[in-house]
């Protein structure tokens, strides 16, 4: 336990909700971006899986929405500290786009339109847990909370969820993303509190 | 890794606003930007955590300074402006972050945008480069409610009448001062265009404020030429409690 703060007692949540360590409720959705919110427009969007030499799938914003989509419902942990639940998503899975890709690669880098990368092992987009989402609440996902489209990975630290995204890179080994050099954590699982570089 | 910071002084910046001195024996410095962790723990062991810009420059004296503003529904920030005292332990950490931050190498000329109690990883900035002896150009733009909201105004004035390399320019969205050259109203493409450092010299912008804010002001100053790429960024929300 920590130093005792001196007629410190909180505002506790009165829900039995299961919070990852440290986390408070929000209902609204707090923005947090490095820069500037890209306007992508949809004729120019495409989204690209590669191996780094080639390209192993292309598609465009037409081609991409005819891919079966899926809705879905979920819990979001943001490691400034806020958890939001029961946010419902449209979709594509991840397992639909990568299906037709051979690969043996472990690790995976997705960059984004303004050029935010993030990596993640390969095997968290896979397996029912990885979308491509571009609609949220029954609308078009905003511009400033990743659309047209973003990742979304809601088992990390919702800074994985890239916004803006633009492809898939895979890669034969981990290397840090844009946060993973700046000090965050290499693989940021909210229930172990992997906030930072150096927690366990 | 937790830190205990002692509380060395206490200064009030406006009605909801507050600057904490903590002397903190194993700080390991920081840089103009870079944020902490503040840990409040009840005598259950029930805890809350939230992030506060670090406002004070990097210095040899193992102080830090933060300056935290008071959110009518928070619960972190009410404790940390009205409760603290002189003397109290206070549990934090880091320093934190690594893209937000301004270095006295950095020789470019500099953007800063602030939105309300956005001021503070700026002013941390802006004191740096005073501590340092950096010649770098900078120039704030300092949006604010209305004049009693604003934090460090002397301090501002001071450092800008003594080194006209420092620019000042206040705007003020609800109320503004009698006689003030421009109505009260959210930052524009003209004041922009009139007080910003032209585009064609290549600034690298920082922006800071509530999201509504940034978002406003990063496309006014991509609008009027900026690269994207020059431009970072540090948003809170309603409820994210961090400055």
């Amino acid at each position: 336990m920590g130093v005792i703060s001196r007629g410190f007692s909180g505002r506790r949540s009165a829900a039995d909700v299961k919070l990852p360590p440290g986390h408070y409720l929000t209902t609204d959705f707090p923005v947090l971006s490095a820069g500037p919110t890209p306007h992508v427009s949809l004729d120019r969007w495409e989204f690209v899986i590669d191996d780094g030499a080639n390209v192993l799938r292309r598609w465009d914003w037409k081609s991409f929405r005819d891919l079966p989509t899926e809705t879905f419902t979920v819990d979001i942990h943001c490691v400034t500290r806020w958890s939001k639940l029961g946010t419902s998503w449209e979709g594509v899975s991840l397992d639909t786009m990568l299906a037709d890709v051979k690969t043996d690669a472990s690790h995976a880098m997705v960059p984004s339109y303004g050029d935010y990368t993030t990596n993640l092992p390969l095997n968290d987009l896979r397996n029912k847990q990885a979308w491509i989402a571009f609609r949220f609440d029954n609308k078009d996902l905003a511009p400033e909370h990743g659309g047209p489209a973003r990742l979304l990975v809601p088992h990390l630290y919702l800074w994985k969820s890239a916004k803006w995204v633009r492809g898939i890179t895979l890669m034969h080994q981990d290397k840090p993303g844009f946060w993973e050099s700046l000090g965050y954590h290499i693989y940021g699982d909210p229930w172990r509190e992997q906030r930072y570089s150096g927690d366990e | 890794m937790w830190r205990v910071g002692t509380v060395v002084a206490l200064h009030d910046e406006t009605a909801t606003a507050r600057t904490i001195t903590l002397e903190v024996s194993d700080w390991p410095g920081h840089v103009a930007g870079q944020h902490v962790d503040v840990r409040l723990t009840a005598s259950d062991g029930y805890s809350a955590v939230r992030s506060y810009s670090i406002a004070s420059a990097p210095n040899a004296e193992k102080r830090v300074e933060l300056t935290v503003e008071r959110l009518p529904n928070g619960e972190v920030s009410p404790y940390l402006t009205q409760e603290v005292a002189i003397g109290d332990p206070l549990e934090m950490r880091g320093p934190i972050g690594g893209w937000f931050v301004w270095r006295a190498q950095q020789t470019e000329p500099i953007q800063l945008v602030a939105g309300g109690s956005g001021i503070v990883p700026l002013m941390a900035m802006i004191r740096s480069r005073a501590l340092a002896g950096s010649t770098a150009p900078f120039r704030l733009l300092y949006s604010v409610r209305e004049p009693q909201a604003v934090f460090y105004r002397e301090e501002l004035q001071a450092l800008s009448d003594q080194d006209h390399s420092l620019g000042l320019t206040y705007a003020y969205t609800r109320v503004a001062p009698k006689d003030w050259p421009r109505p009260a109203g959210r930052i524009d493409a003209a004041l922009i265009a009139n007080i910003a450092w032209p585009s064609k010299i290549v600034p690298t912008c920082y922006v800071c404020g509530p999201t509504s804010f940034v978002e406003n002001a990063s496309r006014l100053l991509t609008a009027s030429g900026n690269d994207p790429e020059k431009i970072r960024t540090e948003r809170f929300g309603p409820t994210g409690e961090r400055q």
